[in-house]
């Protein structure tokens, strides 16, 4: 058999093998949009408008503008943009809060214990129950939201740091107490990163919650947001708005997730390891 | 170099662990301490460097009573896994405790580069610790130790959480590394071969609550050989001794 | 510092300290008592805070105010009506999406295929916030009970769904390939460790989706002006102006059944699956 039959084949093979592992991956969500999308236009319901609408629609509101602003609308400068600062805003105002304060509680055993019912507590509220609360103290304006979204997405930061800092292995303790390294170098060079993967997931579900409060921050009293955009579309009876703002957030929230593990996994790439090595040994 | 004097540990008002203990650590020595288990060896370790404050007796380092962990001492812990930083290299972790010691930079990197030839690791500085073995794991420990300089090295039960031939060849590093290093040694383990074949007297704990039943002095010549050493009639009447110590159900006076 | 009496567990969950040695009643009385003084100083702190008016009073109410109202709340039963409406919701839309993706997570979970059809479209489906669709669930299902259970299923699925699948599907292989090794069929290795195993996982997911519903079904009340709920009341109180003390009890009260919840599930979750515990650190 001569070399390039083999070679043929294996390309046929490898190609196969991509076909058949993008099949896998996105068959499933291929076939339901077909579904939706012919189920859709049969039904008629205005409720759920097909696919294809959807996305003709969304091109319209949010890439019909000039080609110097990358064809993006005034709409994704009015609504979109103004939302995702508010959510990073105030997410990141969560973490710089979340984590030194949960590193400063978790160094103490009873302090921590001593706070805990507290966090319980106020970790419990439910977001949109603060919303009346920090409407009358802070207004309807950006300040508002951004602060709420603090506020609410700030627990499982500071809970999961709080965790992370009281868990360092102790092993690890004796060790630089017996090197007599000092106290503000325990904690930088070994609290801290022994702690880091529970604060990353804390920031993690934090960024999920973030963005849940975005949305809820903007169905009341405000002038702009992709919040606002879907219940003004509601409103105004517009279905096919609503979906759009709904596809957006789905995209958002997946995007902004999956930029975060990316994240993660620069930062915490010798957790992966040593954690591989710990399960197999 | 060392001095316990009448050491004794509770871990509660019931239970007291360590009764009385009491010997000295003489420059340039390799001394085991073995027993039974429970018998307090860790936090006896613990509190000759300083990280345990016993419920009572003293313990002198180099003539000054130890409060807090004392200058010119290191320890080997058993788990190396956990001991070692898993966020840093080989390297970054041997430097971490020279970085707040006054030395140089240059003088830093000289160390790491000896400690690790020392220990035979030489060209896995860069690697991180869990993309090593556990026996290279534990040298890098060791090296870390050295690379401090310590008068003192303190391990506890270093080798027992490493396979038989890697404990082999851990346990010859440790004999070279006190030669080359000039260092005192003090060991935990509840290996009684391991401690004949390394040490120049092995201190034998009773059950707890805990004394010294006896101090053995090895006194077979070195160099040691795990093979050679270990056939011998000595060593074997040496080892037979300490574990019939141990094996004794009540603790008994200082053997003769 | 490691703590060698072992009475006081590092390992055991944050806040809810148990001694797995040494008389258990006694560490259980400390930290009640821990429990208690947090509350007491938090109290504190808060009516020191209020008592200062950096806020005009009627904007931020005293701490004891609040306190005041929230018992005048408990006791009233149009109040207490509003609790069982909110909590009827969310129990209800619970126990659908437990019904629901309890099986079907079971069911892709002991499927490789399956599994790997479809967790990409639930990697896609969970982060969409489902109070976006509080919108489309008033158009739809208008503003009573349905639409409430109904988004509160749908948010409590998926961390139930993405649960169960990862503890059915994730299970330490060498528990199967011992049971492969006792001549198992694959059905009774489903019953017998694949379920068993899973079934901490789905509790946790169970967790997780109690304390997402709650925050659905009240942020459904509020934005959907509902017309009966703890979310429902606050709106009310908010909008006829000066009752801030109402508001402020209405989301305290709303905040001690969230944690009250939580910390029964979580005891539960200790005292059923406590095994998985041991010798391990909690995330």
């Amino acid at each position: 058999m001569s070399t390039e039959g083999i070679g043929i084949d294996r390309r046929y093979a490898r190609a196969f093998s991509a076909i058949q592992s993008f099949a896998v991956r996105y068959g499933l969500g291929i076939a339901l949009v077909i579904v939706w999308e012919y189920a859709a236009r049969k039904a008629g319901s205005i409720f759920f408008p097909p696919p294809s609408e959807i996305l003709h629609r969304a091109a319209t509101l949010w890439l019909s503008g000039p080609p110097q602003r990358l064809f993006l609308s005034d709409s994704v400068f009015q609504d979109v943009i103004p939302s995702l600062l508010r959510l990073m805003g105030g997410w990141a105002l969560a973490v710089l809060i979340g984590v030194p304060l949960g590193i400063l509680i978790g160094r103490s055993r009873n302090l921590s214990d001593l706070v805990n019912p507290a966090l319980q507590f106020l970790r419990a509220i439910p977001g949109p129950a603060l919303i009346p609360i920090f409407i009358i103290l802070l207004g309807t304006e950006s300040t508002m939201r951004v602060t709420l979204i603090a506020f609410g997405s700030v627990w499982p930061i500071l809970l999961n740091t709080i965790e992370g800092t009281r868990t360092v292995d102790p092993v690890q303790l004796d060790t630089v107490q017996a090197f007599r390294i000092p106290r503000h170098a325990q904690l930088w060079r070994i609290v801290l990163p022994a702690a880091l993967p529970k604060i990353f997931a804390g920031m993690r579900v934090s960024l999920a919650l973030a963005v849940i409060l975005m949305v809820v921050s903007e169905l009341v009293a405000s002038t702009n947001g992709i919040g606002y955009r879907i219940q003004n579309a509601q409103i105004m009876f517009l279905l096919t708005d609503m979906w759009c703002g709904i596809v957006l957030l789905a995209l958002i929230g997946y995007t902004l997730n999956w930029l975060f593990l990316k994240f993660e996994g620069r930062v915490l790439g010798w957790h992966r390891g040593a954690r591989g090595r710990a399960a197999t040994s | 170099m060392l001095a316990v004097e009448r050491f004794h540990h509770a871990y509660t008002p019931e239970q007291l662990v360590a009764a009385n203990i009491s010997f000295d650590v003489k420059a340039g020595e390799i001394v085991s301490i073995v027993g039974p288990s429970g018998c307090g060896k860790t936090t006896l370790l613990k509190s000759l460097a300083g990280l345990i404050k016993p419920t009572g007796g003293t313990i002198r380092f180099q003539g000054k009573v130890v409060q807090g962990v004392p200058d010119g001492l290191a320890i080997v812990f058993q788990e190396y896994g956990r001991s070692l930083l898993p966020w840093t290299t080989v390297n970054g972790n041997i430097e971490l405790p020279l970085r707040y010691q006054s030395i140089t930079p240059d003088e830093c990197r000289r160390r790491v580069a000896e400690s690790l030839q020392a220990v035979d690791l030489s060209g896995f500085g860069e690697r991180y610790p869990w993309q090593l073995s556990g026996g290279m794991q534990q040298r890098v420990a060791i090296a870390r130790a050295l690379a401090y300089q310590p008068k003192l090295l303190l391990m506890d039960e270093p080798f027992a959480s490493v396979d038989a031939q890697t404990r082999a060849d851990l346990e010859d590093l440790v004999a070279a590394v006190r030669d080359q290093f000039e260092i005192t040694i003090v060991l935990v383990t509840h290996d009684i071969d391991e401690s004949v074949y390394l040490s120049d007297r092995v201190i034998v704990l009773s059950r707890p609550p805990s004394t010294v039943l006896a101090q053995v002095d090895i006194d077979i010549s070195r160099p040691r050989d795990q093979i050679k050493t270990r056939a011998m009639q000595q060593f074997v009447e040496k080892r037979s001794e300490i574990a019939q110590m141990i094996r004794r159900p009540s603790g008994s006076e200082t053997h003769p | 510092m490691s703590d060698l009496s072992g009475a006081a567990d590092p390992r055991a969950g944050f806040g809810q300290a148990r001694s797995f040695a040494g008389p258990y009643l006694l560490s259980l009385a400390a930290t009640a008592f821990r429990v208690v003084l947090g509350i007491f100083i938090f109290f504190l702190i808060l009516e020191l805070v209020t008592r200062l008016e950096l806020v005009p009073p009627i904007y931020l109410p005293r701490a004891s105010t609040v306190v005041r109202r929230m018992v005048e709340l408990l006791q009233d039963p149009k109040f207490l009506s509003h609790v069982v409406a909110t909590l009827y919701a969310w129990g209800v839309g619970l126990v659908l999406a437990t019904l629901i993706s309890v099986p079907i997570g079971i069911l892709i979970g002991t499927s490789e295929l399956a599994y790997k059809m479809t967790s990409p479209l639930i990697e896609f489906m969970r982060p969409i916030p489902s109070v976006a669709l509080i919108p489309l669930g008033i158009l739809l299902w208008g503003q009573g009970f349905s639409m409430k259970i109904i988004l509160v299923a749908y948010a409590a699925t998926w961390p139930i769904l993405f649960n169960t699948l990862y503890g059915v599907h994730d299970i330490d292989p060498i528990a199967v390939q011992t049971a492969r090794c006792f001549g198992l069929k694959q059905a009774a290795i489903v019953r017998r460790i694949s379920l068993p195993s899973a079934v901490p996982f789905i509790f946790t997911g169970i967790r997780i989706s109690a304390a997402i519903a709650l925050i659905v079904v009240i942020g459904a009340e509020l934005l959907a002006s509902a017309d009966s709920g703890i979310g429902s009341y606050i709106l009310f109180v908010s909008s006829n102006g000066g009752q801030m003390d109402s508001v402020l009890a209405g989301a305290a009260i709303a905040g001690i059944i969230g944690a009250l919840i939580n910390s029964a599930l979580g005891l539960i979750d200790r005292r059923l699956f406590g095994w998985r515990y041991l010798g391990a650190t909690l995330s």
